[in-house]
């Protein structure tokens, strides 16, 4: 048992590092990040920069084929370039939905002469990909989807709504799942495309969050056209399709969301206590950190488990679905403590005034949101249920029905 | 990265679980809880020491195997899986783990070959009321030469041929050794909460003693020993919750209500599915207190109570919510799952409680951080 890297593990970390330290800053607080200091152009440019600079020093594609301009390396060296990476401010973050799910999907079924058109492009940074699947009435559900494609000669017409879309508003491309065939059932009647963003007819328009903020999209389909020869994995086959792109999501989403024991174990130490101390003198909060420790730890060390479990070329075993179930809850639960110790100061979020700049604050808006995005708490304890414990599936009452038979509510 | 065990290791985790299948059974724990006489089962005793385990991690010139803690580690969760009803924590993790890290060499010689053979039984006698046993509250007292006092609960206590005690000694306190055949010891059996391990009050009338390590230092050397036993006590926690686990999930896919599994309904999933997420950070935290005890880092102090704490809360979620899946039926006698639940509550409260366990966490957390 030990925590080392393989020889060319280690190799392949400083050569990681080598160019992160020539390209990237390592982290600073959250107000000096290149994402707040920069204007949203400039970011975006930044970001296509590092892309390139990626591709060009064989950090991009790590586990892609050789022949489609990836590495050719196992898994464990992605792990690795993403631990390093992970200490730098990073501009990555509009690659990671593209080159983590739409591009793999791909790359798994186009045909060569379009994967020879699209994959390098999206390697180098200069597209970037969206993934259109989740609808208003098709979340967690997502084979309830709505979205209809319709043929027309040589194209198919989309009509519908997304939402929920990252990114969509600066993407050049996009994979969507529609229905092709509403007379089937649920899951039969879909079919996935990747389609030109810049499309007639589809409009994107901003979703204001809870936060205030807007991180994502609603896209509009109104008469959009897109040729047959886009369909990825055949008429009525969307659902298999899907279901490579969504295996890569848990991998894709993931790290750390915000303040975790460290951050507000150092905070309360300023913090006033109940007892004429400090908040980190207080027993009733001391013990929550020493929950809070081990749950963080516990995470990092089952992520060690799930990194020798890949350089020994073995697939990772199912604690690597645990992830985003323990760090958005933890994430809600120290933020929710933090403002609570605060007592009715802990309301204010005027960075002038909140400590630490609010990040307690924002960081508990956001978690709410952590702990659906991605797949909710709910649907992944159900994949821990199904897939690793064996228990048997929901009764379903649309397996056999229809689609446009079934009720759909509000 | 290397997080995990060796092929060997899990090798003769294989075997012990075949062999606990078959020498630790429901019918052998259940004997013991059945019959208030017995202590234990005396043929699973005989067993495990004959297989070699109670020497596993004691040197070969102490007539041990030789290997080392990670393989103690692997055989703790078997046992904690199996519920073996025999003093073997008692021996394994607290006497032969404290006589190896504090023991004198005569000490080492007369106890630890013996100990191998499964001729010695040990048992730690620390608790004299509610709450932590400290040098401000303690009564029982060593004078150099023997000890006086009363001790309960002690593990163990009605069979153990060795006891640790923590007494008071000159202006601090001190850990002594009493061989429980000498004179000035009594032993009575209480009842407790898991009838599966045999618990005593013993009553030491100025009992020979013998001090082990550094007079005064006996809280902190109990500590050390806490923190190595810690590490072993949770694999047998992640055992006896992973039991729980493989049972309710058992249970929900042969059970049926409203005319379909109850596993199938998301209440049930969702409680097991939380039971799987306790016991995967229970089992991360402890890989890491195995590395750090196997390798005597300096990180085994805050691994050992992250493992402890992790442990004590996943093997507590998995024993409650087993009975509950079972519904009416898991609180019967005849079914098992109240051997968890009484089992999950000794070991939470055996050598320290998680409160107590998460502000030394705290502590030694500030500890790292200043230094």
């Amino acid at each position: 048992m030990d925590f080392n890297d393989t020889p060319e593990e280690a190799a392949f970390r400083q050569r990681a590092q080598a160019f992160l330290a020539a390209h990237v800053q390592p982290k600073a607080g959250q107000t000096e990040s290149l994402q707040k200091r920069l204007s949203d152009k400039e970011y975006m440019l930044a970001a296509k920069a590092y892309q390139k600079a990626k591709a060009e020093n064989g950090f991009a594609g790590i586990t892609w084929p050789k022949e489609q301009g990836g590495q050719g390396l196992a898994p464990i060296f992605s792990v690795i370039f993403g631990q390093e990476e992970g200490k730098f401010d990073a501009p990555a973050g509009p690659f990671t939905i593209g080159l983590g799910m739409c591009v793999p999907t791909v790359i798994a079924f186009a045909t060569d002469a379009q994967k020879e058109r699209h994959v390098g492009p999206a390697l180098r940074g200069e597209e970037i990909w969206c993934q259109l699947f989740s609808e208003p009435s098709a979340g967690s559900d997502v084979a309830g989807l709505k979205t209809k494609a319709v043929r027309d000669g040589d194209d198919w017409v989309i009509n519908g709504q997304k939402v929920w879309t990252s990114g969509a508003h600066y993407s050049d491309w996009g994979i969507v799942l529609v229905r092709t065939n509403a007379d089937k059932a649920k899951h039969k009647g879909l079919s996935m495309f990747f389609i030109d963003m810049k499309s007639p007819g589809i409009e994107v328009r901003p979703i204001h969050q809870m936060s205030g903020g807007s991180n994502f999209n609603e896209v509009y389909f109104t008469d959009v056209r897109v040729p047959n020869s886009q369909m990825l994995g055949g008429e009525g086959n969307g659902w298999s399709v899907a279901l490579v792109t969504l295996m890569n999501e848990r991998l894709a989403v993931g790290g750390s969301p915000g303040p975790d024991y460290k951050e507000i174990f150092e905070w309360a130490k300023t913090m006033p206590g109940q007892d004429g101390g400090t908040l980190a003198e207080d027993q009733s909060f001391r013990q929550k950190v020493a929950d809070w420790f081990v749950r963080a730890e516990g995470y990092k060390l089952a992520k060690f488990r799930t990194m020798t479990a890949l350089s020994k070329g073995q697939t990772p075993g199912p604690e690597s679905s645990i992830g985003k179930i323990i760090t958005a809850n933890q994430l809600q639960d120290i933020t929710h403590n933090a403002m609570e110790a605060m007592d009715h100061f802990g309301i204010i979020t005027d960075a002038a005034y909140a400590p630490s700049e609010g990040v307690f604050q924002q960081s508990h808006m956001w978690a709410a949101g952590l702990r659906i995005a991605g797949g909710t708490d709910e649907i992944l304890k159900n994949i821990i249920a199904e897939r690793i414990l064996g228990l048997p599936g929901d009764v379903r009452v649309d397996k056999d029905v229809a689609f446009k038979d079934l009720p759909s509510g509000r | 990265m290397n997080f995990d065990f060796s092929d060997d290791q899990k090798y003769l985790k294989e075997q012990a679980r075949k062999f606990l299948s078959e020498q630790s059974s429901m019918a052998v724990v259940r004997a013991v809880l059945n019959d208030e006489q017995k202590s234990h089962d005396a043929n699973l005793w005989k067993a495990i020491a004959e297989m070699g385990w109670l020497g596993a991690a004691i040197p070969e010139e102490y007539g041990g195997l030789g290997l080392g803690e990670l393989e103690l580690c692997v055989l703790a969760e078997e046992m904690g899986r199996s519920l073996a009803p025999v003093p073997w924590a008692s021996t394994v993790y607290f006497l032969a783990e404290a006589i190896k890290i504090a023991g004198t060499e005569a000490q080492k010689s007369a106890i630890l070959p013996k100990l191998a053979e499964g001729g010695v039984i040990g048992c730690v006698a620390a608790s004299e009321g509610p709450g932590e046993p400290r040098a401000a509250t303690l009564k029982t007292v060593f004078d150099g030469t023997s000890v006086t006092g009363i001790k309960v609960p002690v593990t163990d206590g009605d069979c153990a041929t060795h006891a640790l005690v923590l007494a008071k000694h000159q202006e601090g306190t001190s850990l002594v050794i009493v061989d429980l055949a000498g004179a000035g010891v009594e032993a009575k059996s209480i009842k407790t909460f898991d009838p599966t391990r045999s618990h005593a009050t013993l009553t030491f009338t100025k009992a020979p003693a013998q001090l082990l390590g550094e007079a005064g230092d006996g809280e902190s050397l109990l500590q050390r020993i806490y923190d190595r036993a810690a590490v072993l006590l949770a694999f047998e926690q992640i055992g006896g919750s992973q039991a729980c686990l493989d049972m309710a999930t058992d249970y929900a896919k042969g059970r049926y209500a409203f005319s379909r599994q109850i596993g199938s309904f998301q209440a049930i999933k969702h409680k097991l599915a939380d039971m799987y997420v306790a016991l995967e950070i229970a089992r991360s935290n402890a890989f890491y207190g195995a590395w750090a005890l196997s390798s005597d880092a300096p990180e085994l102090p805050l691994a050992a109570a992250a493992a402890r704490i992790a442990a004590c809360d996943a093997y507590y979620l998995a024993s409650k919510e087993n009975i509950q899946t079972h519904g009416g039926m898991g609180f019967t006698w005849e079914v098992d799952c109240h051997l968890y639940y009484r089992r999950s509550k000794l070991l939470a409260v055996q050598a320290g409680a998680p409160s107590l366990w998460k502000e030394k966490l705290v502590r030694r957390l500030e500890m790292r951080n200043a230094a």
